[in-house]
């Protein structure tokens, strides 16, 4: 019960956040114009929102939600670990580039998360990024971040465009 | 087909690893890009700007002009400001060029997003493009006299279609209203095509719009050229008179430019400028531009460095004096 | 009777033994392009154009047929099996579709949509071979204030999609219209909810970001949660019996599929709509009309037939302004645009009379693809059900990693990686307190259209609100929406009614 009234508070949170952007817009009727304005749409919105959120947190507990609304304890730690772990490879993207970041979080959520065996890990954290590469950029021509690595694809590039 | 892959393969793998182990890379007298060059498309996709990139696009691998692809990208959000500043972002970059139209110089002026178009490497104007004043062919309207005339009894309701306050044909539709002292209610669209479509539908009264974005419509008798904002008339439309024959002097262009980051290194400007004027001489882009009422009229380097500063000052006075 | 000699023609040359196999590999192509979340027929198309100035011409339109209608089928394969949507025109096919797949159907989800895929694009281009002259006045007279209405129709065919919590439902839509208003506000042009002017939020949020991240990453995580350490194994199999038992089982779903192909080909040929509201709206309206409601959600096969036929029609009905008018409905269609520029066709009202040659080969293309599409689908059918038998940590692996390249595909943007997370991990913590996510991207996806529509409106018609029902088509539609909007009220009476009227009879049970 307590997380859905976190959640709802950090959507009151949110709302707020959206509607003192979207003043700065005109939030009114415009006559001249005629019709709202540019700033209306996102703010009443999110006035909606707020006001629904509120009474989201202070109505009274309804008994079939009371049970639902829980985390899994045991399952907390994996979840984070997750969590982080994709975080981490998307931060990673930009400078160590695409093909080290991706190979890294599947050899971890292979290997050290889901206990798997070495060959297994290690074929799928190898032919990943080799199907990747064909797939995305040899046949559509979409070109994934590289980072540093960038110079070691240009013998790549050369002989596949 | 299957040999020749894993044949590219092993190549490239065996060159990988050639590279890898610290093997000197033959250094090339002239430059060439070394990685598939990114186009950035300051439109989203669909729209006037964004088919004119893709036609230089294909045009440049058709006839090979490039040994790597070219890529385009679209980034269009906040009329062009996203794609300025992702390219004052690639500042020293080999590999990005992008396409402009006129929001290269109006989104800076319009709002302060960190941008000064003086520091960006221009590399082509490969042509302007052309305003017309189109009504559906179905209204009364002839001339320049009976457009104003009507404007004025519809009294501020006439529904004037566009791509956006801020737009090109939203400054050239001001300039009308200064000159003849009238008013039209500016109804925004999403791309020229939509606007051209709801003329012919009859949900708007009039635009000044692309002939390219017309030109099906015109070609089908749907929507009728009332005046053109040219020094001189275009050679598709010669019965179309100039505003400026008329007495009344509005001319307005719409450049279509390639500009390249900030301190690009000189020998790949050269590549693409290279590239540009060899795709400016092109017999598909000649027969586009002329079909289409493009001026054709190649600008490189410091001339159209100057070109874009000069325009970027008249546009500052064009939208301190409607805003 | 020309149009029938064109048309033979056209077949004549897509039947020969070069296109037909150019027609099998792209449909291949086009089918997986579609089934990778975040790619769709936008990007086959992309690629394969440059290709069509080598080949010679007509090839090349089959080829793009094929890829397109390929694409389409895909988009459904993606939806079902991961239950991210592949494209703004599968999301509805997921609200089905996923749990089919998690109830161990997943076989049975993807012969429905294989073949309301075909039902769908078989009957659209049937409208489209007989009416596309016609058919083009009527896109014609679609003004703002008729897309308006036809939007405000899509989404009342939804009331009641989200379930009990009639708060987190209005929550949900709230929030999705008000992200549907980041970036630049177009009547005004000024930027507006750029929050902190980071460059990433000036072309707005688009409608995979949220969708991968939500369906693709959100589900991940949950299911992460819910499936302890011990992974949940989907009980996918398919076998020859099931596949002609499912064939079987779409017989009877002949309604629901020729409702949603004429509502998905007429949809889809208005410029402005295209094939995501077509789906959606079939599939509110199959929900309304079943007699299976309540089941829908759950895993109800017309809720796969529903969205599957019209987004098919309508990839075929978007094709109609395209050629007629000139004007691009989706990307794809804009990419199609530029490549018929590029082959020395102008496309717009004099395409027919001057190239009826090019309009019927690509039309009879279109057939011919058709019929590949299914054949090749069922085909892989058993390949795509197999792939949902691997371990569960290394099927989630292989997802996150589609949902972060798939992500940053269409716009090669990292800032909208960063979304996805943000909406993966904001998505999961929404799921755990039971908002409903589907009001979420439907708000995000029919928002932008909503709003421009409504303003440009009253800014044409100086402010006038009455300007939506003083003309004909949008009163039409308006009154239709008040009338889905009402229905269910009136339903709910209506049985509550008779149920108080047979108190001590038994109840009707609802399953």
């Amino acid at each position: 019960m307590l997380l859905d009234k976190v959640i709802a508070g950090a959507l009151v949170l949110l709302s707020a956040y959206m509607m003192s952007h979207a003043i700065l817009l005109p939030i009114g009727w415009n006559g001249e114009t005629g019709g709202p304005g540019g700033g209306a749409f996102p703010f009443w919105c999110s006035l909606i929102i707020l006001i629904c959120a509120v009474f989201v947190i202070f109505r009274p507990a309804r008994s079939y939600e009371a049970d639902q609304f829980t985390f899994d304890r045991e399952m907390m730690g994996p979840l984070i670990q997750v969590i982080v772990a994709i975080a981490v490879t998307i931060a990673l993207i930009p400078t160590a580039g695409a093909y080290v970041a991706i190979p890294l979080f599947l050899f971890w959520y292979l290997k050290i998360y889901g206990k798997h065996s070495w060959t297994l890990a290690l074929s799928i954290t190898m032919l990943t990024p080799i199907a990747v590469f064909f797939f995305f950029e040899a046949t559509l021509k979409i070109l994934l971040p590289k980072g540093i690595t960038e110079p070691f694809f240009f013998p790549l590039y050369a002989m596949f465009f | 087909m299957y040999n020749k892959l894993t044949k590219k393969i092993a190549v490239a793998a065996i060159s990988t690893a050639a590279l890898l182990a610290g093997a000197a890379q033959a250094v090339a007298g002239d430059w060439k890009p070394q990685k598939p060059v990114e186009l950035v498309i300051m439109a989203g996709q669909g729209g006037g700007a964004d088919r004119i990139a893709r036609l230089f696009q294909s045009i440049i691998q058709k006839e090979n002009l490039s040994n790597m692809p070219i890529l385009p990208v679209n980034k269009g959000g906040g009329s062009g400001a996203e794609a300025l500043r992702y390219l004052k972002d690639k500042e020293g970059d080999a590999h990005v060029i992008m396409a402009t139209l006129n929001s290269y110089y109006t989104t800076p002026l319009r709002t302060d997003i960190g941008v000064d178009i003086e520091e960006f490497t221009p590399l082509a104007r490969m042509a302007m493009d052309t305003f017309v004043l189109w009504v559906n062919a179905d209204s009364d309207i002839q001339t320049l006299d009976d457009y104003v005339a009507a404007v004025k009894a519809a009294g501020g309701s006439w529904k004037m279609g566009g791509t956006g306050t801020g737009q090109e044909d939203s400054l050239v539709t001001a300039m009308l209203e200064k000159e003849f002292g009238i008013q039209h209610t500016y109804v925004p669209f999403k791309g020229g095509g939509t606007v051209a479509k709801n003329l012919v539908g009859n949900h708007i009264n009039a635009t000044v719009n692309n002939p390219a974005e017309q030109m099906g419509f015109w070609q089908a008798g749907k929507v009728r050229p009332i005046v053109a904002f040219t020094p001189e008339r275009l050679a598709v439309f010669p019965d179309v008179p100039t505003a400026r024959e008329l007495g009344h002097d509005i001319v307005y262009w719409m450049q279509r430019s390639f500009v390249a980051p900030k301190d690009m290194p000189a020998d790949a400007v050269a590549y693409y400028t290279d590239m540009l004027e060899q795709l400016g001489a092109t017999p598909e882009w000649q027969e586009y531009a002329s079909g289409k009422a493009l001026v054709a009229d190649m600008l490189t380097g410091d001339a159209l460095q100057n070109y874009f500063l000069n325009e970027r000052s008249k546009h500052a006075e064009i939208l301190a004096s409607i805003e | 009777m020309e149009v029938l000699s064109l048309l033979a023609d056209g077949f004549a040359t897509s039947l020969s033994p070069f296109n037909l196999f150019i027609v099998i590999i792209g449909v291949t192509a086009g089918l997986f392009i579609g089934a990778m979340p975040g790619l769709g027929s936008v990007n086959g198309v992309a690629i394969v154009l440059p290709l069509t100035f080598i080949v010679p011409p007509s090839s090349a339109i089959i080829l793009l047929a094929a890829i397109y209608y390929g694409a389409m089928y895909g988009g459904a394969v993606s939806s079902i099996l991961l239950g991210i949507p592949g494209a703004s025109t599968a999301v509805a096919t997921t609200f089905d579709g996923r749990p089919m797949a998690q109830k161990g159907q997943a076989g049975l989800a993807l012969i429905a949509a294989a073949v309301a895929s075909f039902v769908g694009g078989t009957i659209s281009v049937v409208l489209f071979t007989l009416f596309a002259a016609p058919l083009a006045d009527i896109a014609l007279s679609f003004g703002p204030a008729e897309e308006f209405a036809l939007v405000l129709l899509a989404f009342t065919t939804f009331v009641g999609l989200g379930g009990d919590d009639s708060l987190k439902t209005i929550i949900m839509i709230c929030l999705g219209l008000a992200l549907s208003t980041v970036g630049l506000d177009l009547i005004s042009g000024q930027p507006r909810l750029i929050f902190g002017d980071m460059p990433g939020f000036y072309s707005g949020i688009s409608f995979l970001v949220l969708a991968i991240g939500t369906y693709g990453l959100g589900e991940i995580l949950y299911t992460i949660e819910t499936s302890k350490t011990a992974p949940k194994v989907t009980n996918a199999r398919i076998t020859f019996a099931e596949l002609g038992a499912g064939l079987k089982r779409m017989n009877s779903l002949w309604k629901t599929m020729s409702l949603g192909s004429f509502l998905g080909f007429f949809v889809g040929m208005l410029p402005a709509a295209g094939a995501t509201p077509a789906a959606l709206m079939s599939y509110g309206i199959a929900k309304q009309t079943s007699k299976t409601s309540d089941t829908f959600g759950k895993g109800n096969i017309e809720g796969v037939a529903a969205p599957e036929t019209a987004n098919n029609a309508a990839s075929t009905g978007s094709l109609l302004p395209m050629l007629t008018l000139g004007i691009p409905g989706s990307p794809t269609t804009a990419l199609l645009l530029g490549g018929m520029v590029m082959w020395g066709l102008v496309p717009g009202p004099m395409l027919f009379i001057e190239q009826p040659d090019f309009v019927w080969g690509l039309i009879s293309s279109l057939y011919t693809a058709n019929f590949a599409a299914v054949a090749v689908n069922i085909a892989l059918i058993p390949v795509f059900v197999w792939a949902l038998r691997m371990p569960f940590t290394v099927l989630c692996a292989l997802v996150v990693v589609l949902c972060i390249v798939g992500g940053f595909a269409p716009s090669q943007k990292m800032h909208d990686v960063w979304l996805i997370f943000a909406f993966g991990v904001g998505g999961y913590l929404l799921r755990k307190a039971d908002y409903p996510l589907a009001p979420l991207v439907l708000a995000l996806v029919l928002g932008p259209l909503m709003e421009k529509s409504f303003r440009q409106t009253l800014i044409a018609e100086q402010g006038n609100i009455l300007a939506f029902v003083e003309r004909p088509l949008s009163a039409t539609f308006i009154g239709l929406a008040i009338l889905f909007f009402v229905m269910p009220f009136v339903v709910a009476f209506i049985t509550g009614a008779k149920e108080r009227l047979h108190v001590p009879s038994k109840r009707p049970k609802i399953n």
